[in-house]
């Protein structure tokens, strides 16, 4: 809402700066968004009157002007515009005068002294029109500065309101308030019933009471459409940010932005018969003043006659039956549409009306006479006309109820933290225009037919700290009950998480949470993930069920920045329909903890070799993550993953996540050189840790063996030491893999693979024979079981 | 000079003159050797006469001890010069870079979500986590949200094509951390239904939404921080204290200036915008706004499974990653999003 500040203080006028109404209305809640001088500035410019205009002995286009600016003796000005003519009132820059972008000195044009400009409307700054001077009011006081004389140092004022601030969409309801917030006077404008000169009417019928409650029409006939708009309603309305169209609709603006009743008028020679507010026919068409043809839904009220559609009841007028310089005599609408009956139909459209902005928040519902009254007066006063009688229509069961709302001063007190004295509390309801009875536990409050606001006792609590000032309300620490919070150690936090996988060198990164359909075919092999129905573009249309592909994608963008060696992270969630999940139930949403490295496994650096990151060095981070407990890995295929280079993550039997190199095929696709190594877990499963265990530490030394086996090359690492695990006896302590080796020495098809046992028992030490026979049994089953044979 | 005289001064100089070990232990055996010459003379004692005997014999421990004194003298020498060019062989050049693995980092909106949550935690907060893909319930009815509301248009929120091909209007993308303070008040009047009164609710709610907007500084996906405080005595004046408080926190600045102006949420009553103001930097003197809060509005707390009359409590939600920007001088909003590793590696 966008409006003058002087015509704001012509309604009420608080001794405050400019800038402390603006201040004073923002911490009200109507949050002033801009303010802004309606002028450029500048001075010494006032109302002239060109008392001759006579050729210029030296050029055809210049005229010589004596120019009266108020004293004693006229002024010789040289003109160059086209419409300068005697008698004519111009704004007139004296000689001193500063105007953006120019200084107006004494001057020689083609050898005549001129003593100042004459100026057109962009000369000033006021608008683009250049088109000749700017010509002024015939009774403006000639002498008279022009910043004075056109209001110009009026300030334009934009307000954010929020949207249950409807009584707030007019002049008058921003000074209702401000003088409840000030106790300045409310100086509202006096409207008197204009009487009948003629007594035609037209019929109301309201066939969809629920969606007008009440309609006011008038007919004016013989009006003068051409009639010019007055400078001052031309200015008020413009500085509203309205444009000026003719007379007969600028009044229909000008009464909506000062009482903020939307009003109406069509040509009332298109009209036939009574006018309906009624609901369309199936498949009713019409076309709209903005050249819309629009099939209004079965919800949608439509103002008609008895052949056809006029307008779009509370949102915009048809194209048909609008004035136009020729209308002759006007048929004046004023309505009152319920919020719930307008909300969303011009959004449904595409577009949002003047109209339709304050329908849908709330109008004044007993605000319609007063308005057509005062169109009528603005008029008759400029363009003439024989008004009819206002016929006024009301649905009184369909209009709002406004009941009293109690409000308890200890209430108030409970939720605000403070105590007002009750006699405050009444003079702050008062000051708002509300019917204020005291009960015994407060008052009985009745909201006015303007706020549609107040429906509970917390939205007067809320009024009530409003004009007392939040900033008036104390800023205290809570005094609450103290309880421990629970920090179990046996859980983890996702933070806690974070900080481990950054440690370990990666980045963490966000990803949205929308990726393109490629993605999910590719890294997640879904040829049916969760579409969006309006993305906000066409390739981030789909919801990731993996957190793959965002951070092939961040790898992607970051090789295009020349980053080598990118490791990167993300903890997110992922989404896929199941139909057993919840809390949504359709939708199961798993956190997810991901990882890509790409690139070297170190930071380039002069002491360690530049090798690639390669599966095991990201085990190892995965492992770390897992540690205290160590998952198993089991060779697995995952779309996204080389498939022999991949791994199910399994935690007491239940797969918990994966790890692999990127397939060569989507490395080739994303042009990325050399394949990344990913992993992808379950959150859920992480977040739960076991607590350590004391085992007795024993004081006997320990004995190492080492037994390096030779296998067939496809024999895989983990069953192996499951089985020689499982045959240990207890002083067998630790069996770890030290050492992998093929080549020279061994057939083509075979590896070695070398333990280091350890043995210890914590009652005694141990003999050779044992250790002997412990090594012997090993080898044995590993033998037996594996086709192992002891390495020379 | 006496002979023994001598013989200590050519041992001494012969000790000194020896620059590797080896040779020291040579003229060591000359002199202490079985052979040496001061054991030679030790040896010939026995055939003095038994009057000079002792005094000669005194005389030759004396010299030893001072040839033994210079041997020891000038292996310590030896030693200290041997370790010293060690030393010198050794000497690293310090200013070359340590050798390993770097460090990774964490997301700047994820630093401050974490310094949210340890702020709130210290007055006894809890955090908690709800789905992204929401109820429409959940999201906006529960939340008083009225059903022709603008929020609810496909032009504000994220809907879903339902298996059909058709948009599936119950469920969306959330478009605040709100709907977690439904899941939260439901969860907590549930489990203490059956007492005469219940425990406070604290609790924050951090994580990703989802608007239809996309530009300079909006984003289609960004973060948010939701607080929700039950009780029964919670006011607004509380509602003032803990935000003003986290904001200083945060910000690490007690002379942070913080107003509540009054604004409107279907969700809250009274409902306030908060603004802060540095009082230096960049933005010093400028009101920015930070924040929404407000009373939990009684329909609100009674979709929670509230009894309003009882139980009053205030809410707030708040941009983690505008704060980011203020509190790090980030200027677009999108870089959170970019996965570009020279910005997030200053983040370490």
């Amino acid at each position: 809402m966008q409006f003058s500040e002087s015509w704001l203080r012509s309604l009420c006028n608080p001794s405050l700066s400019s800038e402390e109404l603006c201040h004073l209305l923002t911490m009200a809640g109507l949050e002033v968004e801009e303010r802004r001088p309606a002028s450029a500035d500048f001075s010494n410019v006032v109302v002239a009157e060109v008392l001759s205009v006579e050729k210029h002995p030296d050029a055809d286009k210049l005229k010589l002007c004596a120019v009266d600016v108020g004293e004693s003796s006229p002024l010789q000005i040289v003109c160059g515009a086209p419409n300068v003519s005697v008698g004519m009132k111009v704004p007139c820059a004296r000689v001193g005068a500063k105007l953006p972008g120019i200084d107006i000195k004494r001057a020689k044009v083609r050898g005549i002294e001129s003593f100042g400009m004459l100026c057109s409307a962009r000369e000033l700054g006021l608008s683009d029109d250049h088109g000749g001077l700017l010509p002024l009011a015939a009774d403006a006081p000639v002498g008279e500065d022009i910043r004075r004389h056109l209001d110009l140092d009026d300030q334009l004022i934009t307000l954010k309101l929020t949207p249950n601030r409807a009584d707030c969409l007019s002049l008058l309801g921003i000074a209702r308030e401000l003088s409840a917030l000030t106790g300045a006077p409310l100086l509202a404008p006096e409207i008197q019933p204009v009487a009948a000169g003629v007594a035609d009417t037209r019929q109301v019928v309201l066939d969809a009471p629920a969606s007008c409650s009440r309609y006011c029409g008038r007919i004016i006939r013989g009006v003068n459409a051409g009639a010019p708009t007055p400078e001052w309603m031309k200015r008020r309305i413009e500085r509203s940010g309205i444009r000026s169209i003719s007379f007969l609709v600028d009044v229909t603006n000008y009464v909506m932005l000062e009482l903020g009743q939307p009003l109406h008028a069509f040509d009332d020679a298109e009209l036939s018969g009574a006018i309906h507010v009624r609901l369309p026919k199936a498949g009713e068409k019409l076309l709209l003043l903005n050249e819309q043809t629009v099939t209004p839904s079965a919800d949608t009220a439509l103002i008609a006659d008895d052949e056809k559609p006029l307008a779009m009841a509370g949102v915009m007028g048809g194209e048909h039956s609008g004035i136009t310089d020729s209308t002759r005599d006007l048929f004046l609408e004023s309505a009152f549409f319920p919020p719930a009956a307008i909300a969303g139909k011009a959004r449904a459209f595409g577009f949002s009306s003047d109209a339709s902005h304050r329908y849908e928040r709330g109008v004044d519902f007993e605000l319609q006479r007063l308005a057509i009254e005062r169109a009528t007066q603005l008029i008759l006063d400029t363009c003439g006309g024989k008004p009819g009688p206002v016929m006024e229509t009301v649905a009184a069961d369909h209009l709002p109820q406004r009941r009293p709302v109690q409000l308890r001063s200890a209430r108030a007190a409970k939720v605000l933290g403070i105590a007002l004295p009750e006699a405050r509390i009444e003079a702050m309801l008062r000051g708002l225009g509300l019917q204020v009875e005291k009960t015994s536990e407060g008052f009985s409050v009745t909201p006015p037919s303007f706020r549609f606001d107040i429906e509970i006792e917390e939205d007067l609590i809320e009024e009530i700290a409003r004009i007392h000032g939040y900033d008036n309300i104390p800023s205290q620490p809570p005094v609450a009950r103290m309880a421990m919070m629970p920090a179990t150690e046996s859980s983890r936090s996702p933070m806690s998480l974070r900080r481990l996988v950054a440690e370990r060198d990666y980045h963490e990164v966000v990803t949205f949470s929308f990726v393109e359909a490629a993605w999910e075919a590719d890294f997640a092999g879904n040829a049916a993930p969760i579409v969006l129905a309006n993305p906000i573009a066409s390739q981030i249309g789909v919801m990731r069920s993996s957190l793959i592909g965002g951070l092939v994608g961040t790898l992607v963008a970051n090789r295009k920045r020349q980053m080598e060696r990118v490791r990167v992270f993300e903890l997110g969630r992922c989404f896929y329909r199941d139909a057993a999940a919840g809390p949504v139930s359709g939708f199961c949403q798993p956190l997810r903890l991901a990882g890509l490295a790409a690139g070297p496994a170190l930071p380039e650096q002069w002491g360690a070799p530049t090798t690639r990151a390669d599966f095991y060095d990201i085990k190892a981070d995965v492992e770390a993550l897992f540690a205290p407990r160590q998952p198993e890995f089991i060779k697995a295929e995952h779309p996204a993953l080389h498939p022999g280079r991949c791994a199910s993550i399994s935690l007491d039997g239940r797969s918990v996540g994966v790890i692999g190199e990127l397939h060569p095929r989507w490395v080739q696709k994303y042009e990325l050189g050399n394949a990344p190594v990913i992993f992808e877990l379950e959150l859920v499963d992480f977040l739960t840790a076991s607590l350590p265990r004391y085992a007795e530490v024993s004081r006997y030394p320990a004995v190492t063996r080492d037994l390096a086996l030779v296998l067939p090359q496809s024999q895989a690492l983990a069953p192996l030491l499951a089985a020689l695990r499982g045959a240990s006896p207890n002083i067998v302590r630790d069996i770890a893999l030290f050492d992998l080796y093929q080549g020279k020495g061994l057939r083509e098809n075979e590896k070695s693979l070398a333990f280091r046992i350890v043995m210890q028992d914590t009652q005694r030490t141990l003999e050779d024979a044992e250790v002997e026979a412990v090594i012997a049994g090993l080898l044995a089953i590993a033998a037996r079981d594996f086709g192992a044979s002891l390495r020379a | 000079m006496n002979k023994l005289d001598e013989l200590v001064a050519s041992a001494t100089s012969e000790f000194f003159a020896a620059t590797e070990p080896a040779k020291l232990e040579d003229a060591k055996a000359r002199y202490l050797g079985k052979d040496g010459m001061l054991t030679a003379m030790l040896k010939g004692l026995g055939k003095l006469p038994a009057e000079e005997r002792k005094s000669a014999g005194a005389e030759i421990n004396s010299a030893k001890e001072r040839v033994e004194s210079a041997l020891a003298t000038r292996r310590d020498a030896l030693r200290n010069a041997q370790l010293a060019t060690q030393l010198a062989t050794e000497a690293l050049d310090v200013t070359l870079p340590g050798r390993g693995r770097s460090r990774g980092s964490l997301h700047p909106v994820i630093i401050s979500l974490d310094r949210i949550e340890q702020l709130f935690r210290s007055i006894g907060f809890d955090v908690a986590d709800g789905p992204e893909i929401e109820t429409d319930w959940h999201n906006f009815t529960a939340l008083n949200t009225p059903e022709n509301h603008p929020a609810r248009s496909m032009h504000d929120t994220f809907y879903l094509q339902g298996e059909d091909g058709k948009v599936q209007d119950d469920v969306l993308l959330r478009t605040h951390t709100s709907p977690v303070q439904i899941r939260s008040m439901l969860a907590h009047t549930e489990r203490y239904k059956h007492q005469a009164s219940m425990p406070e609710l604290r609790v924050i709610c951090p994580g990703r939404v989802y608007r239809v907007d996309s530009d300079a500084t909006h984003s289609p996906m960004f973060h948010q921080v939701e607080g929700l405080w039950v009780g029964e005595h919670v006011s607004f004046a509380d509602l003032k204290g803990v935000v003003a408080d986290f904001l200083r926190r945060f910000f690490e600045s007690e002379d942070l200036k913080v107003r509540f102006r009054p604004s409107f949420f279907p969700f809250t009553e009274p409902s306030a915008e908060i603004d802060v103001a540095f009082m230096s930097g960049a933005l010093e003197g400028r009101w920015l706004e930070i924040a929404g809060c407000g009373m939990v509005h009684p329909n609100v707390l009674r979709f929670g499974g509230f009894d309003p009359e009882k139980y009053t409590g205030f809410a707030f939600g708040m941009g983690p990653d505008r704060l980011t920007m203020l509190r790090y001088g980030i200027n677009d909003l999108r870089l959170f999003f970019e996965g570009d590793l020279r910005f997030l590696k200053q983040f370490n």
